[in-house]
C-alpha cells in the first residue's frame, strides 16, 4: 500500500517537474542514477552479508548479543559501532530490519541507527575544519547523549 | 579490460561475500542455501522501493532552491529560519560529510549558527527520501516516532551548542 502511494507520488512529481522544466527533470534523473550508482557497491555487499549473518547466527545468538535483554553491553556495542562506521542510512536500514526480525532489540537498533546518522568519529577531522575543535566535540557528544535518550524512549514505546 | 578491473575493484566487497557464500554452501549446503534465499528476498524487496525513492531524491535536490533560502536563515530569522533550515537539510542528497562544506558556505553567507546546526541535524537524520525508505523497512509507526524524537533532539542540541 505504502509502496503504491510512493510510486504514485513520484510519478506525479515527475510529470509536474517535466512540464515545468525538462532540463531540470533530466538533471534530477541523472542525480537519481548517480546516487544509486554510488550506493550500489555497498548496498549489494550488505545484502549478501545480511544473508550470511542470518543463516549462520540463530535467533538466540543475535538476541543475546544485541537483543532487548542484552544489557549495557549490547547497548554500548550498538552505539560504538554506529558512531564509528560510515555506512549510509540506505544501506543500514535493510540490515536493521533483518536483525530486528531475527531477535535484535529495538532499543539497541535505534541506538545504532541514530548514532550512525548523526555521530561521526571518522569524519571528526573534516568537521573540525569547518566548526573548530570545541564545537565539533560538543556536537558529537551532545548527539551521542541524545541518541541514548531516543533509543531508550523508542525501546519503551515500540 | 581496464573497465572490468575497475568494476571488480568497486564491487570487491560484494564479490568477496558472494564467494564466501558459495564456499559456505559447499561445506554447509543448508546454510549456504538459506543465505542465498534470504539475500534473494531482500534484493527483490529493495528493487521495489529503490526506484521511486531515488527519483524523489533527485527531484528534491534539483527543485529546492538552497541559495535563495539561505537569505532567510540569518541571525534574526526566528521560526521561519528554523523551518527553512530543516527543509534545506531534509531535501538534500548525499552523506553527512558533504554537509560540512555546505555548512561552511552557509556560515559565510551569514546564516546563523543555530540554523546551520539545524541544517546539519536535518541533513543527517530527517532526509525525506531516507524517511520513506525507513517507513518501508522499519514501519510507519517506528519511523514517525523516531522522526518526532529526532526533530526535538536536533532543535535542543542546536540550542545547547549555541548557548553553552
Amino acid at each position: 500500500m505504502f509502496i503504491a502511494i510512493l510510486y504514485g507520488f513520484t510519478i506525479i512529481g515527475l510529470i509536474f517537474s517535466f512540464f515545468k522544466s525538462r532540463e531540470k527533470t533530466k538533471k534530477a534523473l541523472k542525480k537519481a542514477l548517480k546516487s544509486f550508482g554510488n550506493l550500489m557497491p555497498q548496498l549489494s555487499g550488505i545484502l549478501v552479508l545480511i544473508g550470511i549473518i542470518l543463516s549462520v547466527m540463530d535467533r538466540n545468538m543475535i538476541s543475546s548479543l544485541i537483543g532487548e535483554n542484552s544489557g549495557l553491553f549490547g547497548f554500548l556495542i550498538s552505539g560504538i559501532v554506529g558512531s564509528i562506521t560510515l555506512i549510509p542510512g540506505f544501506v543500514a536500514m535493510p540490515l536493521i530490519s533483518s536483525l530486528l526480525k531475527s531477535g535484535a532489540g529495538y532499543t539497541q537498533m535505534t541506538m545504532f541507527l541514530s548514532t550512525l546518522m548523526i555521530v561521526g568519529i571518522v569524519t571528526l577531522p573534516l568537521e573540525i575544519q569547518y566548526f573548530g575543535k570545541k564545537v565539533t566535540y560538543k556536537r558529537n557528544i551532545a548527539c551521542f547523549f541524545f541518541s541514548i535518550l531516543i533509543a531508550l524512549i523508542i525501546g519503551r514505546l515500540i | 579490460m581496464k573497465n572490468i578491473y575497475k568494476i571488480i575493484k568497486i564491487y570487491k566487497v560484494f564479490i568477496i561475500l558472494v564467494i564466501a557464500n558459495i564456499i559456505l554452501g559447499i561445506f554447509f549446503p543448508k546454510i549456504g542455501k538459506d543465505s542465498a534465499l534470504i539475500t534473494k528476498g531482500n534484493v527483490l524487496e529493495m528493487l521495489k522501493v529503490i526506484p521511486p525513492v531515488f527519483v524523489l531524491l533527485g527531484l528534491l535536490d534539483v527543485w529546492v532552491k538552497k541559495e535563495v533560502m539561505v537569505k532567510y536563515m540569518g541571525e534574526k530569522s526566528g521560526i521561519k529560519g528554523l523551518i527553512l533550515a530543516f527543509l534545506v537539510g531534509s531535501s538534500a542528497a548525499g552523506p553527512l560529510y558533504i554537509a560540512f562544506p555546505i555548512a561552511g558556505l552557509l556560515l559565510r553567507k551569514k546564516a546563523s549558527f543555530f540554523n546551520v546546526f539545524i541544517f546539519i541535524g536535518a541533513w543527517s537524520t530527517t532526509k525525506i527520501p531516507m524517511l520513506l525508505f525507513e517507513i518501508t523497512n522499519l514501519g510507519g509507526k517506528y519511523a514517525l516516532i523516531r522522526l518526532c524524537l529526532s526533530v526535538v533532539s536536533i532543535v535542543t542540541i542546536s540550542f545547547i551548542l549555541v548557548n553553552l
